[in-house]
């Protein structure tokens, strides 16, 4: 009897150092089963982060570059820029890209850069050891917000998705989750969207992911999914906020 | 040799480019040249100058104390450098806004009233064209016909502009034989 | 090629050109826009790209990104500017991409002024990002000097795989000489897909390829240093470039000074001579690697008696020079930090003010 699971090619045979619990599994896996099935394997560029996911790389089975913090849709439109030809994702976490990469995503998503950004949100900094993110929800204990996130002095959390929907430029915007098998479905299918719509040379797209970190958020991997379905979940609704991938061809008109 | 010019007056006067034509001028003639230009706020309306600087040999220092020529084509302009400029030099005044004059015995003061004769041949837009046509043609600084040309050169892109320019030319010579 | 008279920053991009670079990333910044006015004109006549990045911090990524994917990529920028995409040029020196970044030095710190200055010099030569890396800089005194230390940088930042920084004067920008472009392109892109992430369909191995700059294991991160240091050493070995001028007699003192602010020392050297004073010139056209033989040398004549750094800043270079005469004469400095530059006539005396307290 032959394997009826298998692992996909384009992803390495390393074993990763994500924490139990962590969703960064499941998202690598969607990738690489869509660069897979997309066969675009040995002409991707992913680039890799600062943040949990900085060593995305040994994990994935193609080439990478690895980003400083927040600078990694930067870097992707230098490569996209000179070489339409590859296909190009950003993966990055909340801290990376809503905080300190900000400028970056919003104007490479404003230009209409022909890459692809994964965003994986669990609404805190991993990496560095459970700081506040901007995407840190209401009185969430953080390392950096021990009382709890103060919104009368710290502001409501960023909504990424929302906030790059506002922009007229970008052609794809969904957020979806991993939480659970039924959203695990859906999520690779917009993943999916997002490559073909580079290979098409339609749009920036962007797949924002809500994710967990037991390990930050003190919870077992089953409370952190519940705790996400319940906190993160209402306020980070699901669903595609823009999906016009020819929008920009009519704006260039 | 070497020897230098200041262009000097409001920005929007053409000094910048009366220093570009002198130095492609002096350049297609076979000499080096520097076109050292102040740049910053001051373009934007307040005092433009530059500085041209013609050698037979490689240009040391483009940064020049005192130049050997003047052409000043407003009154800050010629206080502030009239003063600067090495015996023996020539400075232009333009008369047309310019009331007062060098102060100066040791120069060969040239008076035009650029304004007036830009204004004759059709366009007020050409008095830099004219007091640079002037300068050259007291100074000898280059030769005359390569500078013709290389004003038709400037204007090739603006073809128009080339009868009007050629005018100044013209002009500006006649005025420099006229002020003796 | 015919001589043209060009402005120094439009030079520069079109020297770019000529040397195959056809990938350009910039933000614009006095004084030297030009260059990215220019090329927003120039890229789409040869098939070039230009991107105005949001900020000279994206740009600096957007050069790493294109330059670790194999791709000839250049930047210009000013003082501000290159501050900010110091952060960037740490990484894009550890991940050894082959970028060129030009430098129209600007007065500083802070906003400094936009006139012409030299006050980059330590930012560039010792650092300006973090950790352990060296730039090649090279020093443009003239416009057409500009355009062929253009044309060598991307030569030489494939050749040592590093970042080349040309550091110009807001005068080698701004300034218009008659410059000759060189006929042809001067050298082919170096194949790059063993290294750079070309796609792995452009390699007959089914190797990947990553650019990266972290190294967690403290062993490996080591050995990464030691192999840039034998880089560096490299450089120092084989790129040092300067010339002389006046050496030939009995001089009483050596002035090392480069860029524009050189070509007022040679003016103030000419005049020193009809006054019966002889003084010698080293210009460094590399400040790293820095020719610290040529500056040892010239002070081991018997004449010379002092040696004097003359930079349009506040001294940066004198412990460079210190360190090359090794303590054989006194180093002296003399200059104006940026804006005001000094003229031929100030730097001679200034000269004759060293020499007179010397005896």
């Amino acid at each position: 009897m032959g394997k009826t699971f298998l692992k996909p090619n384009s992803l390495s045979d390393n074993h990763t150092h994500y924490c139990p619990g962590c969703t960064h599994g499941v998202i690598h896996r969607l990738i690489a089963e869509v660069i897979d099935e997309l066969k675009i394997r040995k002409n991707t560029v992913g680039v890799a982060p600062v943040g949990c996911a900085v060593l995305a790389y040994n994990y994935f089975n193609f080439d990478f570059q690895e980003a400083a913090h927040g600078r990694a849709p930067a870097m992707a439109t230098g490569i996209k820029r000179v070489r339409p030809d590859l296909n190009v994702f950003t993966y990055q976490g909340d801290g990376d890209l809503a905080s300190i990469g900000m400028s970056e995503i919003i104007h490479s998503a404003n230009r209409g850069e022909k890459f692809t950004t994964i965003f994986v949100n669990n609404a805190v900094y991993g990496m560095t050891g459970g700081q506040m993110a901007p995407t840190t929800m209401p009185n969430q204990k953080t390392t950096t917000s021990p009382f709890g996130r103060d919104v009368k002095d710290v502001g409501m959390p960023i909504k990424m998705a929302n906030l790059l929907a506002a922009l007229q430029t970008p052609g794809y915007i969904e957020r979806t989750t991993v939480l659970k098998p039924k959203y695990i479905v859906k999520a690779k299918k917009a993943i999916k969207k997002a490559f073909i719509y580079q290979m098409e040379k339609k749009c920036f797209s962007f797949v924002e992911v809500v994710s967990t970190c037991p390990t930050n958020w003190g919870m077992t991997p089953q409370d952190s999914i519940k705790w996400a379905e319940d906190t993160l979940l209402p306020y980070y609704e699901l669903g595609v906020f823009k999906d016009t991938p020819k929008m920009e061809e009519k704006n260039a008109k | 040799m070497q020897s230098e010019v200041m262009f000097a007056g409001f920005g929007g006067q053409g000094i910048l480019l009366s220093g570009k034509i002198l130095a492609q001028t002096a350049m297609d003639q076979g000499f080096e040249v520097a076109w050292v230009p102040s740049y910053g706020p001051e373009m934007r309306g307040g005092t433009a100058y530059c500085t041209v600087v013609i050698s037979d040999e490689p240009i040391g220092s483009p940064i020049i104390k005192n130049p050997a020529h003047l052409v000043a084509m407003n009154r800050p302009s010629l206080e502030k450098f009239a003063g600067i400029v090495k015996p023996k030099g020539v400075i232009l005044i333009n008369a047309s806004l310019i009331p007062i004059r060098s102060g100066r015995d040791d120069i060969d003061e040239l008076i035009v009233q650029t304004t007036e004769i830009a204004s004759e041949i059709g366009n007020i837009r050409a008095a830099n064209i004219v007091a640079l046509a002037s300068f050259i043609a007291r100074s000898r600084i280059v030769d005359f016909d390569i500078f013709r040309e290389c004003v038709k050169k400037e204007f090739s892109k603006k073809p128009k502009l080339i009868p009007l320019n050629m005018k100044a030319v013209d002009k500006g010579k006649l005025a420099a034989n006229f002020d003796v | 090629m015919a001589k043209v008279l060009m402005k120094g920053n439009e030079a520069i991009g079109e020297a770019a050109i000529r040397s195959g670079c056809l990938n350009y990333f910039a933000y614009p910044i006095t004084p030297q826009s030009e260059v990215a006015e220019y090329l927003a004109k120039r890229m789409p006549e040869v098939g070039g790209m230009f991107l105005q990045g949001e900020s000279e911090v994206a740009v600096g990524y957007m050069l790493f990104g294109a330059s670790a994917c194999g791709e000839r990529v250049f930047t210009t920028s000013s003082s501000p500017g290159i501050s900010l995409m110091s952060e960037a040029i740490s990484y894009i020196a550890a991940a050894q991409c082959p970028v060129v970044f030009v430098n129209i030095m600007r007065g500083g710190p802070g906003l400094g002024g936009i006139l012409p200055s030299q006050a980059d010099y330590s930012q560039s030569v010792k650092g300006g990002g973090h950790g352990d890396y060296k730039l090649l800089v090279m020093a443009p005194a003239s416009v057409q000097e500009a355009v062929e230390m253009v044309t060598e940088a991307f030569v030489l930042a494939e050749k040592y795989r590093n970042p080349v920084m040309i550091l110009g004067d807001g005068l080698i920008g701004q300034m218009m000489e008659p410059v000759e472009f060189p006929e042809k392109v001067a050298a082919k892109p170096s194949d790059k897909s063993e290294w750079a992430t070309t796609g792995m369909d452009t390699r007959k191995s089914d190797k990947r390829n990553l650019v990266k700059t972290l190294f967690l294991d403290p062993e490996e991160l080591n050995r990464h240093n030691l192999m840039l240091k034998e880089k560096y050493k490299k450089m120092e070995a084989e790129e040092v470039r300067y010339s002389t001028y006046n050496t030939d007699g009995d001089y009483k003192a050596v002035i090392a000074s480069y860029g524009t602010m050189s070509r007022v020392c040679k003016t103030a050297i000419d005049m020193l001579k009809k006054e019966g004073i002889e003084v010698c010139m080293i210009r460094p056209q590399t400040l790293f690697p820095f020719p610290e033989v040529a500056i040892r040398k010239a002070v081991e004549k018997k004449s010379c008696k002092l040696a004097i750094s003359i930079e349009m800043n506040m001294g940066q270079m004198v412990e460079d020079i210190q360190r090359s005469v090794s303590g054989i004469v006194p180093v002296k400095w003399y200059g104006k930090c940026g804006g005001e530059i000094p003229t031929p006539e100030e730097t001679a005396e200034a000269v004759k003010k060293y020499l007179n307290n010397e005896e």
